[in-house]
């Protein structure tokens, strides 16, 4: 992974950085320039809330290279508190235990690695609530 | 806008083709389709190529193409879409030919995804999905639409053996295909106790990695009668539309916004309703699309496609027969190619040529071809003049 590709995003990977439509709500995550619900151009900085519930998740058998050391792992799509949907990995969780509608929670960890002299990449997971 | 018909159609046996190059692919597809159709020589053509760069290293296709073909300076250009790089081509040769620009347009679709290995080609697929916010996190192709299949199992309550119906009948389909990559057949148990990928789907709710080409020949309808080789079908309707390409930020994750825009502008432009179709293609690349896209185009009611597929409703001679040409599933899924397969499938049918598979009287035919998780998608209507 190119540095300046990885450095670009960190706002978003590191703090949920996100951005909120002024005219209809829509939270742009990453930031948007244009809403895609109401066209408007106008926004107003938010942090995204770091609970939410999980809506829909797999569990990757046959992983892409970068994640063979994780491999079997999950991954689903959270709806988070402010209505935001993202997608990251569900960590902490047996996997046969994993539930949607189950409540989840932000944290940050890493990733990937990039190879064995790559740069190793963070970002957000979702950690069980309990 | 006038009337376009398709000619002429070509196609090669799809598989893992080590000892050919993607130029020799293309290019017997396409001599096949030219002298289908009886043409000495073509105006523009346009290519369907989901990613010749990742997978052999060659951009600029389009031009190396049309050399190739031995069709020198013709206006030749690739279009992308994902996998439906080749249902975007045939709708780019059909506005060609509709607006007057050119005549005999030939649109053709290749992908050569073998020779990278199984890593590279997970991650040239993958890049049909939001690189930053999808893949970044460790997803791939069948782990997005394991997420779409587990959300349809909860909200409808579809099952696992009725996932692995789709992919018995399109094998079952596909085993009359001597085009197929993979012309086997299979069964409920037989998919259901392959090896797991992303559950709930296994191996063989997935489609294949296969190098393969396909073309047909377009001219405008009032010049069929100079090309007599065959019953000429018309194109009736065309429907393209868009969706975000990231899964998680759609609003229905059991649903595909896309293909029902662009089936329901391709039934507008066509003048018909669903119950005049007579046999349709759909993007089967998983199980779970099949069912998602029947009921997307409107054939089913939401959550009612897949105990159809159980009951046998799409098989040939059901309602309405889906994937006769074994589908993506099957036959194979060379991602730029796949669209104009389902065109060549389609034709083949209306002109009454496709054999032991052979929908009896088919007159009207749709195609639907879809890109990453649902992100773009082409919807055509053929009609045998
Ligand atoms: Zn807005």
């Amino acid at each position: 992974m190119f540095p300046a590709r990885y450095w670009r995003e960190i706002p978003q990977r590191y703090r949920l950085e996100a951005n909120k439509c002024k005219k209809c709500g829509y939270i742009g995550f990453p930031p948007r320039l244009v809403c895609p619900k109401c066209g408007g151009r106008e926004f107003e900085p938010i942090k995204l809330k770091s609970e939410g519930k999980l809506l829909t998740y797999t569990i990757i058998r046959v992983p892409p290279s970068g994640f063979k050391d994780q491999t079997p792992y999950a991954i689903g799509i959270v709806e988070l508190d402010d209505g935001a949907k993202i997608m990251a990995q569900l960590v902490d969780v047996n996997l046969e235990d994993i539930k949607t509608g189950d409540k989840y929670h932000i944290e940050f960890r890493k990733v990937q690695s990039d190879g064995h002299s790559g740069i190793l990449a963070y970002g957000y997971k979702f950690v069980p609530v309990r | 806008m006038r009337d376009v018909a398709v000619i002429g159609i070509g196609m090669n046996k799809w598989g893992e083709l080590w000892d050919k190059s993607l130029r020799d692919i293309f290019t017997e597809a396409a001599l096949k389709a030219i002298d289908d159709g009886g043409v000495d020589h073509i105006d523009s053509m346009y290519i369907g190529n989901m990613s010749s760069g990742l997978f052999v290293g060659q951009e600029h296709l389009a031009s190396l193409l049309s050399d190739y073909l031995g069709q020198g300076p013709i206006p030749a250009t690739r279009i992308e879409s994902a996998c439906c790089s080749g249902g975007a081509a045939f709708r780019s040769a059909f506005i060609d030919v509709a607006s007057g620009m050119n005549d005999i347009v030939l649109a053709g679709g290749v992908e050569k995804m073998n020779d990278i290995g199984g890593d590279g080609a997970t991650f040239a697929l993958a890049t049909a999905a939001d690189q930053e916010y999808e893949v970044y996190h460790g997803v791939t192709f069948p782990g997005l639409y394991a997420m779409m299949a587990r959300a349809h199992m909860e909200r409808y309550g579809t099952t696992r053996k009725q996932l692995a119906e789709v992919a018995v009948k399109n094998h079952e389909n596909g085993s009359k295909n001597p085009l197929a990559q993979f012309p086997f057949k299979t069964t409920v148990e037989g998919v259901i106790n392959s090896p797991m990928v992303a559950d709930p789907l296994t191996l063989m709710d997935c489609s294949p990695i296969t190098d393969g080409a396909a073309a047909v020949i377009l001219c405008p309808a009032d010049m069929v009668k100079d090309y007599k080789n065959h019953p000429a079908v018309k194109i009736i309707g065309s429907g393209h539309a868009t969706d975000t390409i990231a899964l998680s930020t759609r609003d229905d994750l059991t649903y595909l916004k896309a293909t029902e825009i662009a089936g329901q502008k391709a039934l507008k432009m066509a003048g018909k309703r669903l119950s005049d179709i007579d046999l349709c293609e759909v993007h089967d690349c998983f199980t779970i699309a099949e069912i998602i896209v029947l009921e997307s185009l409107g054939f089913f009611e939401r959550g009612k496609a897949a105990a159809a597929t159980e009951a046998g409703e799409t098989r040939i001679g059901g309602k309405i027969p889906i994937n006769t040409s074994g589908g993506l599933k099957s036959k194979g899924h060379p991602v730029g190619a796949t669209g104009i397969a389902q065109i060549y499938e389609i034709v083949n049918q209306l002109r009454g040529g496709a054999g032991e598979r052979q929908v009896k009287g088919a007159k009207v035919g749709m195609a639907q071809n879809m890109g990453g998780s649902g992100g773009s998608t082409l919807v055509h209507i053929l009609e045998v003049m």
